[in-house]
């Protein structure tokens, strides 16, 4: 059994307890002490900014042209913390009751708890920045609803609710990079984690733009390199996201907790063609005001504003009166997925359900309406406000779908279906964020910590700069601490030069295939067996089948990838294609973790499962535990254990009726 | 959909580049720019050439890291549309689109249509920030802020850093992009206390990366994708003399 390595004492003072009374390193020793942060988005950058203000000295690399440009920026809808502005009886309890809960009962109640205390300190954090959250005309900050909630606690800068906070955490980034605090390396991606003496000293990582290969130590290495949901090929997430950093982490001996736990958002813009590239997400936050809706009966071909009221079929609010179109994820997810398998489905490919405005639009523009003393105001008039208020919460969104498809959102109702979103599952870390390997940490999405096996809406924002503001900063001094001693490993020692051999030969190794396919052909074979077999709806059989042929795929692809041109050079086919090497080696993983849990939790449904209306069923008595896989060698995994233990939360079956 | 593209090659920064013209057929109105480039990249290289190399990572609009010269526009000619969110429905059947890198000394070519926008981040080291260390906020809600100018903030932070202002004007000028930063902080409480070194740095900075002068012809404006207004540019301006007057004297 793992050792999370949770602080005694009652839940409510295990954090500040262990806060008084962690080891420090002094200000002087501080400056000794190198610090190597990989990944720029929320939970990179925050935590290379405070590191760098707390005076370690940072390195910190992202393989985009510029740390702003990490996948976070494009989170849409909002972040959550227990403020209780809104008076509607939200609390750190609450938060931390509805996370474990929403995470269906698969995560660790110490490290819930502090994420929800921490969370009203990064709301200040970030409007001190100059993070201009959407405010009210009293010039307070305006809240949200987001599902698996009861109350508004989602503070949100209209759909571009990650470009703020990203850009506020970048800015503190580049003030400590203006000081000499940070070094950043842009247009670098790391390759392999460095370890000598069993502990994490170093990173070599491929400069982008000369295809050369560096050697960089550190005293610690945190990896904060984002989710894996690319291994699905198709996406809501950046083209560039990958498991690269992480996975290399893995085989130098960090345990990969929960692999098989899968995000899949429900409303995304649906599949339009074979070129598909990525998906768009249509932000939960849309959930707040539009309707979901099928036809009721199968295969209708009409307009859906000609479809009347009473032939539709508002499947969620019918389904889950409490929580109506504000379940959580996985349950919107399976609803919609259930109703276009029976054949209820809409558009072209009969894959999408519909999200409707109509109603919204009507009611806010009668309270515009009234507000500007208009109660007798014609039709046109209100749907005309209400489409002006429509379009000040949600107008970035509205316009991204209209650009994407063609089609008037505030006219007609949008066709949505799920997509593939976000990996709860990652590098296992204990309470302070390291993983098994000592001064090896993960924070953000890259680690599994704290959604358990469903996170809920707005709260990835919250994990990933709580890891960086204000977690990492206490718990890397526990173990720095202790390296004060610790002179710089000169970059000529034999760990670094086995290692950067071993990055090189893998190098040499894809070039010299050159077989007779793109990366992309590859890429798209894997996907499309994920999303098939560890996708929505899993079973044993499939997952077998599955096993097999992403073995098949992998070994097709070290015979027959082609990657054109040169590797001293600038060359974004030789990127792609080490990431989905490692791509084939995870999906391997999450298909045998999916096979080993043998309950539905979650985002993870088995199909042998579930409760007679369909919903997940878990099995408490053999699951209730972290899967945490150790790498043994190539295909080779062995399965590690972490207990569970609920003492403040009862896990019962899970209801949003 | 048959097309003739006029694609600007460039091996890397010491060549000399040239454009390369390639047919595709089998544009599907659906397909986004970059998807239409996914598809010739994947035959370039099945051709055994090289596919084209552009920066890309989102495909929403908003990390900006696309940025292609379509036509002689910025993003091309949907108005307020990044490259990755403009569609082949903007195209008919026969049509001829050239495509080229964002052209600034500022912005040197990396290789194709991929540019080093590093002085943007140069920019905001100088002073796009508020000094503010993890840990010493007050309550969020401790100072209100006017809706109106919470508002105004938010349009100017909405900037992607893109670059497109500097390829759209003829002077190479980064004030669109400059001011945004600028305007932002200075409309917030919280930025006041350093808004006047603020400006002064950042446009020393500006300078230094060697963008051209502003000549006011509202280019930029024209052709952000984020509809960043040139009042930024004026209001920077303000903020700019202000600050020149205070430190005078
Ligand atoms: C479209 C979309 C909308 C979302 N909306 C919301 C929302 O409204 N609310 C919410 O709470 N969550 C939302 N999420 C989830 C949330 O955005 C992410 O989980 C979160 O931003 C991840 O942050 P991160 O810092 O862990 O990683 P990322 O932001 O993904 O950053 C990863 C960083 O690692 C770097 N990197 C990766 N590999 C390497 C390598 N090998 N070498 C060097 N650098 C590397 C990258 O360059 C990048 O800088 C959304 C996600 C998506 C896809
Ligand atoms: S001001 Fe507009 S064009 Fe310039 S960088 Fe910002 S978003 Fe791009
Ligand atoms: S790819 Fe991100 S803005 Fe276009």
């Amino acid at each position: 059994m793992l050792n999370a390595k949770i602080p005694a004492g009652p839940l409510e003072t295990k954090w500040s307890k262990y806060k008084s009374t962690v080891k420090l390193v002094n200000p002087a020793n501080k400056r000794k002490l190198e610090v190597i942060v990989i990944g720029t988005g929320l939970a990179g950058a925050s935590a290379a900014a405070s590191l760098a203000e707390l005076g370690y000295k940072v390195k910190a690399f992202c393989f985009q042209d510029s740390a702003r440009r990490a996948h976070s920026i494009a989170a849409q809808g909002g972040i959550n913390a227990a403020k209780n502005y809104q008076n509607d009886g939200d609390s750190v309890f609450r938060l931390f009751y509805d996370t474990v809960k929403g995470g269906d009962y698969r995560a660790r109640e110490g490290n819930v708890y502090r994420l929800a205390e921490v969370s009203a300190a990064i709301i200040d954090q970030c409007v001190a920045q100059g993070v201009p959250f959407a405010r009210e005309y009293g010039g307070l900050l305006s809240n949200r609803s987001f599902g698996g909630t009861q109350v508004q606690r989602t503070f949100y800068a209209a759909g571009q609710t990650g470009q703020q906070l990203l850009l506020g955490a970048y800015s503190a980034l580049q003030r400590q990079v203006a000081l000499g605090n940070v070094k950043m390396y842009s247009r670098h991606e790391m390759l392999d984690v460095v370890k000598v003496d069993g502990k994490a000293r170093g990173i070599i990582a491929r400069d982008l733009v000369t295809g050369k290969l560096e050697r960089h130590f550190g005293h610690s290495v945190l990896i904060c390199s984002g989710g894996y949901g690319n291994v699905f090929f198709l996406s809501t997430n950046a083209m560039g996201s990958n498991v690269t950093a992480a996975w290399k982490a893995h085989k130098a001996g960090a345990f990969f907790g929960n692999p098989c736990f899968t995000q899949i958002h429900p409303t995304c813009i649906p599949v339009s063609g074979d070129h598909q590239s990525k998906l768009t997400l249509m932000s939960e936050s849309l959930r707040n005001d539009g309707r979901i809706w099928v036809p009721k009966k199968q295969n209708d071909n009409r307009k859906p504003t000609d479809i009347p009221e009473e032939e539709r079929d508002y499947y969620l609010e019918r389904r889950y009166p409490a929580f109506g179109n504000l379940v959580p994820r996985d349950v919107a997810s399976r609803a919609a997925k259930e109703r276009c398998d029976a054949g209820y489905g809409v558009g072209a490919s009969r894959m999408a359900v519909y999200l409707d405005y109509a109603d919204a639009i009507v009611r806010y523009g009668t309270i515009e309406a009234s507000k500007r003393g208009e109660d007798n105001a014609p039709k046109e008039e209100i749907i005309a406000m209400g489409k002006g208020v429509v379009a000040e919460k949600y107008g970035n969104l509205f316009d991204m779908y209209a650009k994407i498809t063609g089609e008037n959102p505030y006219e007609t109702p949008m066709r949505i279906y799920p997509a593939v979103h976000y990996t709860m599952g990652g590098l296992w870390v204990d309470y302070e964020l390291m993983t098994t390997v000592p001064g090896l940490y993960a924070l953000g999405e890259a680690n599994f910590s704290d959604h358990g096996a469903n996170r809920l809406g707005a709260s990835a924002l919250m994990q990933g700069l709580a890891d960086g503001y204000f977690v990492i900063p206490y718990t890397i001094g526990n173990y720095l601490a202790d390296e004060i001693h610790t002179k710089p490993i000169p970059l000529d020692h034999p760990a670094f030069v086995e290692s950067e051999k071993k990055v090189q030969g893998q190098l040499d190794t894809l070039m010299n295939i050159r077989g007779k396919h793109s990366v992309d052909h590859f890429h798209k074979a894997l996907g499309k067996i994920m999303w098939d077999k560890c996708g929505m709806a899993r079973n044993e059989q499939g997952l077998k089948e599955a096993i097999n042929e992403i073995r098949a795929l992998k070994e097709e692809f070290w015979k027959d990838v082609r990657i054109p041109g040169g590797q001293h050079e600038f060359n974004p086919e030789l990127e792609k294609a080490g990431r989905v090497a490692d791509f084939l080696e995870l999906g391997e993983l999450m298909c045998m973790d999916a096979l080993m849990r043998r309950e539905s939790c979650g985002g993870h449904f088995r199909e042998e499962s579930q409760t007679e209306e369909g919903e997940a069923k878990r099995n408490d008595e053999n699951f209730s535990f972290v899967a945490a896989w150790e790498y043994k060698g190539p295909g080779n995994f062995d399965l590690h254990k972490e207990e569970l233990n609920f003492e403040i939360v009862h896990p019962t079956q899970r209801s949003y009726k | 959909m048959k097309l003739t593209l006029k694609i600007w090659r460039q091996q890397n920064n010491q060549a000399k580049g040239h454009f390369e013209t390639f047919e595709v057929s089998d544009v599907s109105k659906d397909m986004s720019f970059l998807e239409m480039f996914d598809v010739l990249n994947e035959r370039l290289i099945n051709e055994g050439k090289e596919p084209i190399a552009f920066d890309h990572d989102c495909r929403e609009g908003i990390c900006g890291a696309c940025s292609m010269y379509i036509n002689g526009r910025a993003h091309g000619p949907w108005h307020e549309t990044t490259t990755c969110q403009l569609h082949m429905r903007a195209y008919n059947d026969g049509d001829t689109i050239v495509v080229e890198p964002w052209r600034a000394s500022a912005f040197p070519v990396i290789k194709d249509l991929t540019v080093d926008r590093s002085a943007f981040d140069r920019i905001i080291q100088a002073g796009g920030y508020i000094s503010v260390n993890t840990g010493n906020a007050v309550d969020a809600n401790a100072i209100p802020i006017d809706k109106t100018d919470a508002d105004h903030a938010f349009a100017a932070a909405a900037c992607i850093g893109c670059g497109a202002c500097v390829a759209a004007c003829k002077n190479s000028s980064a004030m669109l992009f400059t001011s945004a930063k600028v305007s932002q902080l200075a409309l917030l409480p919280q930025g006041d206390p350093e808004r006047k070194q603020r400006a002064m740095d950042m446009v020393a900075q500006m300078d230094k990366e060697g963008f051209g002068s502003c000549t006011n012809t509202g280019a930029c404006e024209a052709e952000c994708p984020k509809g960043i207004s040139l009042a930024n540019i004026a209001r920077l301006n303000r903020e700019f003399i202000a600050a020149g007057f205070s430190s005078e004297a």
